[in-house]
């Protein structure tokens, strides 16, 4: 397990360093916890895409704290922000290792190009380490060649997929997926989409269908609808959970591409403004490289200092 | 939140009328909403703050005008200064003097580098140009597959071979071009972290051996604080020369673009707007400073219409509408014309302060449909004579459009009172004032 947390830290803190590290910096060099300092750490968090409203968010519960607490030392300040950090994302208490049901049905949403199938191979892998049967569903049936890429990550972790022709309707795919399941033994389906923009509403109406077939073969599915974050994507990111929250029900987020310079501070703002918890985040092109989110750890490397 | 941006400065800056000049003081708080508003749309900090200390100076002192607001004129200031930020006259691509030109393409993961590929051929061969597209990512699976699917799709020859070496990729597409007599080559080069050294030197490779006349920056237009980083290190790599900004259908501000441009000084030479293949703008410096202060593009809006309807149909449309002889018939086809403008919302969504408004109001084009329905399941003459729709008529084609005689009835009397002002606009003044197709309808 060490050696998981370590490559999340290390996939944190190398990208984080940059920006992340004014942080202790300037904290480091002030010992009295004063405006310019305050004002500081605000544009530092600005700068990792926190956002003007979260940033504001956790600069005045800081404040507060310093003044109720009667912190003077800017080592405590250190801590403070990291806790304030941690504590926007809801508590959560999903254990991969403990479905809920079987078979367990995913969702995966989001717009163009943040990763999903990408992200979709390496949970697949993920359970299928834990044991489980894993069935995939190729429901992006538009962009050209998704199918295939999403085949050929089939083909190397080795688990099935239920596939259409290309331009077929997806909702369709999705129900024949669920169809398969019991006879193949599924005890986990993933199921793609197609990458769409949230402002689209014919498109996340055609969530909503799909939603919808789902529904109609397993009432309480999908069980977990995770909506795919880019890292680098700035306040844009909020209007995204927004939308894919309201026509997909997602209730979790991946966080994908963290192991770029981009702290996907966004992630901040959604989390406190929507209170959806992060499940997942992706620190590296390797399988193994998506893994559990955890708050503490993620603050710890935001504000790391090395 | 910013559609407002005018009013919230408009009532910051009431106090400042009448006195005279704009100074340090009574516009401090305006620069802070202006701040604000940059930062939301995702300009970076430094840039902003560079930004801010700009249009502060170039503020000072002025008068404050009789014939606007001080808050328009401040945002007039901003937007003036964005313009000239963002504004290049150099936005063409340059070409080789013996062909095959070589266009290489280069970004993020997923920022759309292969659909533009097919965007940026389809462009070029609009423009009597014979463009080839080359798979050069060896890495993504199924990518070259993808391009391959994409030229297929737009009968343009894509140079896709079994081989893992995207260099050996690059060069051998020359002489295939050559062979093909194709003038442009398009590189597709695989997505990669900007810190990434080995795939970096990998581009750098490919750029030294083809020399590609033109390389190309793509970054997704929803990218935050981070544009400037990966911005950056591209430029140091491989010194591109123009930038190109994707996914700026949705609702993104698109503040990453004067980001890039601040910290590379490269033009922005493309706007993607959308997952269709014609889908490719060149770029106004004036219309993406409007969106990052979030007041709308009525040029973009006005353009689209023009480009979707037929000049001819137009014509022939106000010859009737003079002679009072606008039946069913023209109203279907003015729908069909308004349809091609592209989705409604989209359309909607460029027309100043709208967009917010209109946030979770479902518009879409089905509103449309059932239109459409009701004039399908007329014939041809209760089209030209909708007056001889009686009773039984109506019924009739509310079973045959799967309506109710109500809506029906609705449509007719909409249609009815379209007619009513048409006449009322025509005594006031009709002829070139309004875009052809731009009345309002039903």
């Amino acid at each position: 397990m060490a050696s998981l947390f370590d490559k999340l830290k290390k996939g944190i803190s190398k990208t984080k360093a940059q920006v992340f590290d004014r942080v202790s910096y300037a904290i480091k060099a002030k010992k009295k916890i004063d405006e310019d300092l305050l004002e500081e750490i605000e544009e530092i968090l600005i700068s990792g895409d926190v956002g003007v409203e979260a940033t504001r968010h956790i600069v005045e519960e800081v404040k507060k704290r310093v003044k109720r607490e009667r912190y003077e030392d800017s080592e405590d300040l250190f801590r403070i922000l990291k806790e304030e950090v941690a504590n926007a994302f809801p508590r959560d208490d999903f254990q991969e290792t403990r479905l809920p049901a079987n078979p367990y049905i995913i969702l995966i949403v989001g717009v163009n190009g943040t990763g999903k199938t990408t992200s979709i191979a390496k949970l697949a892998k993920r359970f299928q380490q834990q044991g489980k049967k894993v069935l995939l569903a190729a429901g992006d049936t538009f962009r050209a060649a998704a199918i295939e890429q999403l085949q050929e990550w089939a083909d190397r972790v080795q688990v099935d997929l239920v596939k259409h022709q290309s331009g077929s309707d997806p909702a369709a795919v999705v129900f024949d997926a669920l169809q398969a399941a019991r006879p193949r033994g599924a005890e986990v389906i993933i199921i793609d989409t197609a990458g769409r923009l949230h402002t689209k509403v014919n498109l996340m109406e055609e969530l909503k269908k799909i939603r919808r077939v789902i529904q109609k073969v397993v009432p309480q599915a999908p069980h977990l609808c995770l909506l795919v974050l880019d890292a680098t994507t700035g306040q844009n990111a909020l209007n995204q959970a927004r939308q894919f929250i309201d026509a997909a029900g997602v209730n979790g987020i991946v966080l994908t591409k963290l192991d770029g310079t981009a702290k996907g501070g966004a992630i901040i703002g959604i989390a406190h403004e929507l209170k959806i918890p992060v499940r997942y985040v992706g620190v590296g092109e390797a399988m193994d490289d998506l893994q559990p989110f955890d708050p503490q750890l993620y603050a710890e490397g935001l504000f790391e200092g090395n | 939140m910013l559609e407002d941006l005018s009013s919230k400065l408009e009532a910051i800056l009431k106090k400042v009328r009448g006195q005279g000049k704009l100074s340090e003081k009574n516009i401090a708080d305006s620069l802070k909403e202006i701040r604000r508003a940059l930062l939301e749309a995702d300009v970076n900090y430094r840039v902003v703050k560079q930004f801010i200390n700009d249009v502060q100076e170039k503020a000072l002192g002025e008068a404050v005008l009789r014939s606007v607001t001080p808050g328009q004129q401040i945002v007039k200031i901003v937007h003036d200064e964005l313009v000239r930020l963002m504004g290049e006259s150099n936005t063409t691509l340059k070409f080789a003097g013996i062909p095959p030109t070589v266009i290489m393409l280069c970004g993020l993961q997923g920022s759309g580098k292969t659909t533009f590929a097919g965007k940026l051929g389809n462009h070029l061969r609009k423009k009597g140009r014979h463009p080839m597209l080359v798979a050069a990512d060896v890495y993504r699976p199924a990518a070259k597959t993808q391009l391959e699917v994409v030229g297929k799709s737009l009968n343009i020859p894509v140079y896709s071979t079994a081989s893992n070496d995207a260099l050996q990729i690059c060069k051998e597409s020359i002489k295939a071009a050559r062979e093909k007599s194709c003038d442009i080559v398009i590189l597709d080069t695989a997505g990669r972290l900007h810190i990434d050294e080995e795939m970096m030197q990998e581009l750098q490779l490919i750029k030294r051996e083809l020399k590609p006349q033109e390389i190309l920056f793509i970054a997704d237009g929803m990218t935050g604080q981070d544009a400037v980083n990966a911005a950056s290190q591209f430029l140091e790599r491989l010194d591109y020369d123009g930038v190109v900004l994707t996914k700026m259908d949705g609702d993104a501000r698109g503040g990453a673009a004067l980001s890039i441009r601040s910290v590379t000084n490269r033009p922005i030479k493309f706007i993607s707007v959308g997952e269709k293949m014609d889908a490719l703008e060149p770029f106004h410096p004036e219309r993406l400073a409007s969106r990052i202060l979030g007041m709308g593009d009525v040029v973009s809006l006005v353009e689209k219409a023009q480009d979707a309807i037929d000049l001819e149909e137009a014509e022939k449309l106000e010859r009737k509408l003079r002679k009072d002889q606008f039946n069913l018939e023209d109203f279907y086809s003015q729908l069909q014309q308004i349809k091609k403008m592209g989705p409604l919302e989209q359309l909607l969504g460029m027309i100043p302060g709208v967009g917010k408004q209109l946030q979770g109001v479902q518009i879409d084009d089905r509103a449309f449909v059932k239109v459409e329905a009701i004039i399908n399941s007329m014939t041809p003459k209760e089209r030209r004579k909708p007056q001889i729709l009686n009773g039984s008529r109506r019924k009739r084609i509310a079973a045959g459009s799967g309506t109710r005689v109500q809506d029906v009835n609705q449509l007719l009397r909409q249609f009815e009172e379209m007619k009513k002002m048409i006449k009322r606009m025509k005594k006031m003044k009709f002829g070139r004032a309004m875009p052809p197709g731009m009345f309002p309808f039903g």
